[in-house]
């Protein structure tokens, strides 16, 4: 066991949390964010896998390809917050219709 | 087992715990909290990783830039009269439903994780390539010279895609507040805490900003880093009210936006004349690749506060 075949297995492991956050949620915002959760922890797999042989030091390759990735993440991020936040303003839903809470529903 | 492997170990379980607790969190704003604190945790990870760059990337945007995101976009939610938004657990039929997802999930993990564990543990990947090329690059830093010379082509379309969500972002404005001041007014006590450190931390930011530009060019840092300090630091001088955003119909806050994008453009054009799209003749890449992060951390700077502060909400 290394640390990159850790932090591996914890990118995996974090990606099945976000996994969860997102299918188990209806709230849009906490979509977003199990979202983001799930992002980072691919991003940490590609890292961990970019570092197997620590004596050479880590791959740049996939940390500029992360780089990018966190930025195009948060212009996504940016762009589903503004269209949550429109859909809110509009309809006073936090959710996609036919998903949400009871209550949700019962405001419409 | 080595202490350097336990402290991993040992953050692994953290981060796993406070992004469960994100996930989990009873509260939308406790759960965003958490991950701005998941972040931070992230970054320590790169840094454990040797991937510097990285973690200050993932510091700044991954948990800085999207927390604000978040928080703002909670506060507003809360502000309009939504209410508590705890979902009911109640009914056998969505306990089933939640076993399932459940399940599902969890079985995912683990076949990824048992599918990782086969992989070759000497994998060099891309390093050796890199090294090897890296005198040729102009720059001494292998993950800048990734950047913006291996895979220009990755970063151009990038800060392409930054330009397009900051469009995306603007079509969303109500059509009354059409061209007019994106954000909220901000208004601090004149002698409360924010608006301290809306006077002190702007001048300490800049020099961080363009200390990580420079320095980008054969140490951690880059165009990436600076302009997103330097977006951080504008959005808390904004948030103290001590300035204000331009309306969006503005020409120069237009002309600023593709800036960094164009001219990147213009020097890979140039490169494709020279003989390949992107290329940098040999004599000039130090020098075409420091212009180009100058004018892309400015354009990044401005795109990234732009994407935060969200649809205009006020007539110029």
């Amino acid at each position: 066991m290394t640390s990159a075949i850790l932090f591996t297995l914890c990118g995996i492991a974090l990606a099945g949390i976000g996994a969860f956050g997102l299918v188990a949620h209806a709230h849009l915002l906490r979509r977003i964010l199990a979202l983001n959760i799930i992002g980072s922890g691919v991003f940490l797999v590609f890292g961990g896998l970019g570092y197997r042989l620590p004596q050479s030091g880590a791959d740049p390759v996939p940390q500029a390809m992360v780089i990018t990735g966190i930025v195009v993440a948060l212009a996504a991020t940016a762009l589903a917050v503004t269209l949550a936040v429109r859909l809110f303003e509009e309809t006073g839903r936090t959710s996609l219709p036919g998903e949400g809470s009871a209550d949700e529903h019962a405001a419409d | 087992m080595t202490p350097a492997l336990i402290l991993d170990l040992l953050l692994c379980v953290l981060i796993g715990a406070v992004a469960l607790s994100a996930v989990l969190a009873r509260d939308l704003l406790a759960g965003i909290v958490l991950f701005i604190v998941y972040g931070l945790l992230a970054a320590v990870a790169w840094v454990r990783l040797d991937a510097i760059d990285v973690a200050l990337a993932e510091a700044a945007i991954g948990a800085g830039l999207t927390g604000i995101l978040l928080v703002g976009a909670a506060a507003r939610l809360r502000r309009r009269g939504e209410g508590k938004n705890v979902e009911p657990t109640r009914g056998m039929r969505r306990a089933f439903g939640r076993a399932g997802q459940l399940a599902l999930c969890a079985g995912g993990t683990a076949a990824l994780i048992a599918l990782a564990l086969t992989l070759p543990r000497d994998g060099a990947g891309l390093r050796p390539l890199a090294e090897q090329n890296l005198a040729a690059s102009g720059i001494s830093n292998p993950v800048t010279a990734v950047l913006l010379n291996f895979r220009g082509y990755d970063t151009l379309l990038e800060v392409v895609v930054l330009l397009a969500a900051v469009i995306g972002v603007w079509s969303l404005t109500p059509d009354r507040f059409w061209g007019g001041v994106p954000g909220l007014r901000q208004h601090a006590r004149p002698d409360g805490v924010l608006a301290y450190f809306g006077r002190l931390l702007p001048a300490v930011g800049f020099l961080v900003a363009v200390h990580l530009l420079w320095a980008g060019a054969d140490a951690p840092g880059g165009a990436f880093q600076a302009g997103t300090v330097l977006a951080a630091v504008w959005l808390l001088a904004a948030m103290a009210g001590l300035t204000d955003a331009p309306a969006v119909s503005s020409r120069r806050l237009r002309l600023l936006l593709v800036l960094g994008p164009a001219f990147f453009l213009l020097v890979g054009s140039m490169g494709a004349f020279a003989g390949v799209f992107l290329g940098y003749p040999p004599s000039v890449s130090t020098a075409s690749i420091l212009a180009i992060e100058v004018l892309l951390a400015i354009s990044i700077a401005a795109m990234l506060s732009l994407l935060v502060l969200g649809v205009p909400r006020r007539l110029p």
